[in-house]
């Protein structure tokens, strides 16, 4: 077994600096490496650039870090619900890339996988394809998208072993399976951290192999975007 | 004319035994709950879930089992959970079998526009542009026009696209049309409404043959 287990958020972070790029797993607010972000903006590293399907709210999730302006740059596919972000944007101060959400995960999935780019067919013939290579297979048109190159991978599961084994929850598991080994260092953080031969092996969504650093996270709040319930009938 | 609601159950009707199918935000979600009980569907979101059940009863919603516009949900029996490469591996993959969402603009040949105002919105586009590049069965549900009166079925969109020459049919408060190689092909009146305020309502080719039946919901 190779130990990934670190004690702290602030041992996790080693290594984090001023105009790195990161990937953030969540979607939404959920399944969002909390731990990691509040410690980035404690840390105040910035000039980021952040590959993230979402860019949080006005105060939590990665809208922390937009407050702060440690952002330069975001990589996405859907930035609502957050005036911060859309006040940085129109006022020049925040670059922004909005790009397909399947594109964003295979974009992630490739660089975990070894390959350089993939065709993908969303976005063609729309201002997402300028400026790509395009080719036709089979009489359809493709978009070329390269695998994205990142510092750091921050990712959240459910539960961890020390190996580095991951077992994700509920939609919570979303675009962090494809950024675990997608970045030179993979950094998950877990609401249970075990000791190996807890987990089934059966069970394991990403092996540990995609891990470098694995803590558990001191608190998490799970804020719930839009709750929305139905009557008791 | 119809309202949402009735947009949506005449999108219901489209919804076939077995089909795995992909709601967009907004009237397309309210279509789940108009699906005939005697046929087994599946709904998939985005996000990561297939098999979505209805929105959890107070207390019991869980910050982990989202849907794609963010709203707190349940699962039913034989559902799901998947990362994000996998969901639009079942999307680009052509495993989902109905695409329903919806538009801003829709063009004569199918092209689409529902992520972006120059200017004014600048969201994203989410999912849309890998939903619409790859599912073959494709069904816009909006309003004939805009809140100026200008209608949203074109000639040409003039807001930045999301996808080109996909739209299958599109259901709106006034009508039902199939996008054909030459135009709007109308099918359908909703009750009430003539062809005559569907001509008037739809910028783009209105293709108009025979005797136009009222929808039925």
């Amino acid at each position: 077994m190779i130990n990934k287990k670190v004690t702290s958020v602030e041992e996790a972070l080693n290594g984090v600096a001023d105009n790195m790029t990161f990937m953030l797993g969540g979607f939404g607010l959920s399944g969002i490496p909390e731990n990691a972000i509040a410690e980035l903006v404690k840390r105040k590293v910035n000039g980021l650039t952040c590959i993230s399907n979402n860019a949080g709210v006005d105060d939590f999730g990665l809208g922390l870090l937009l407050q702060g302006k440690q952002i330069k740059k975001m990589v996405s596919s859907y930035v609502g619900e957050n005036d911060e972000f859309e006040r940085q944007m129109l006022s020049g101060e925040l670059d922004v890339e909005l790009i397909p959400q399947g594109t964003l995960a295979e974009r992630c999935r490739a660089a975990q996988a070894g390959f350089p780019a993939i065709y993908t067919p969303a976005g063609y013939g729309t201002e997402v394809a300028e400026g790509k290579e395009t080719r036709e297979f089979d009489g359809k048109m493709y978009v070329l998208e390269h695998a994205f190159k990142a510092d750091f991978a921050f990712v959240k599961a459910w539960k961890g072993d020390v190996a580095g084994n991951l077992i994700f929850k509920g939609t919570a598991r979303n675009f962090n399976p494809n950024m675990c080994g997608a970045a030179k260092i993979t950094v998950a953080e877990v609401e249970e951290l075990l000791p190996v031969g807890e987990l089934d092996p059966n069970q394991i969504h990403i092996p540990g192999i995609f891990v470098q650093r694995i803590f558990k996270g001191a608190h998490y709040e799970k804020r719930i975007e839009q709750r929305t319930v139905r009557q008791t009938s | 004319m119809l309202d949402k609601n009735g947009i949506a159950k005449r999108i219901a009707k489209e919804v076939k035994d077995g089909y795995y199918v992909n709601l967009g935000i907004g009237i397309p979600t309210l279509v789940a709950n108009f699906v005939r009980e005697d046929i087994e569907v599946e709904f998939q979101s985005e996000n990561g879930v297939l098999g979505m059940g209805p929105f959890p009863f107070e207390g019991e919603e869980d910050a982990d089992i989202i849907n794609a516009g963010k709203q707190t949900i349940t699962t039913l029996p034989g559902a799901s959970f998947f990362d994000s490469a996998t969901s639009f591996s079942m999307i680009r993959g052509k495993h989902v079998d109905l695409t329903i969402l919806g538009a801003m603009e829709v063009a004569e040949n199918g092209d689409i526009a529902n992520w972006k105002i120059p200017g004014k919105m600048v969201k994203g586009m989410g999912g849309a542009m890998d939903l619409v590049a790859s599912a073959e069965n494709i069904i816009v549900a909006m309003m004939h026009t805009n809140r100026a009166g200008a209608s949203k079925l074109l000639k040409k969109c003039s807001l930045p696209l999301t996808g080109v020459g996909c739209v299958k049919k599109i259901v709106t408060n006034l009508a039902v049309m199939e996008v054909t190689k030459d135009g709007f092909k109308l099918l359908e009146r909703a009750p009430g409404v003539s062809v005559e305020d569907i001509k008037t309502a739809t910028e783009g080719h209105l293709i108009i043959e025979g005797d136009i039946p009222e929808m039925t919901i």
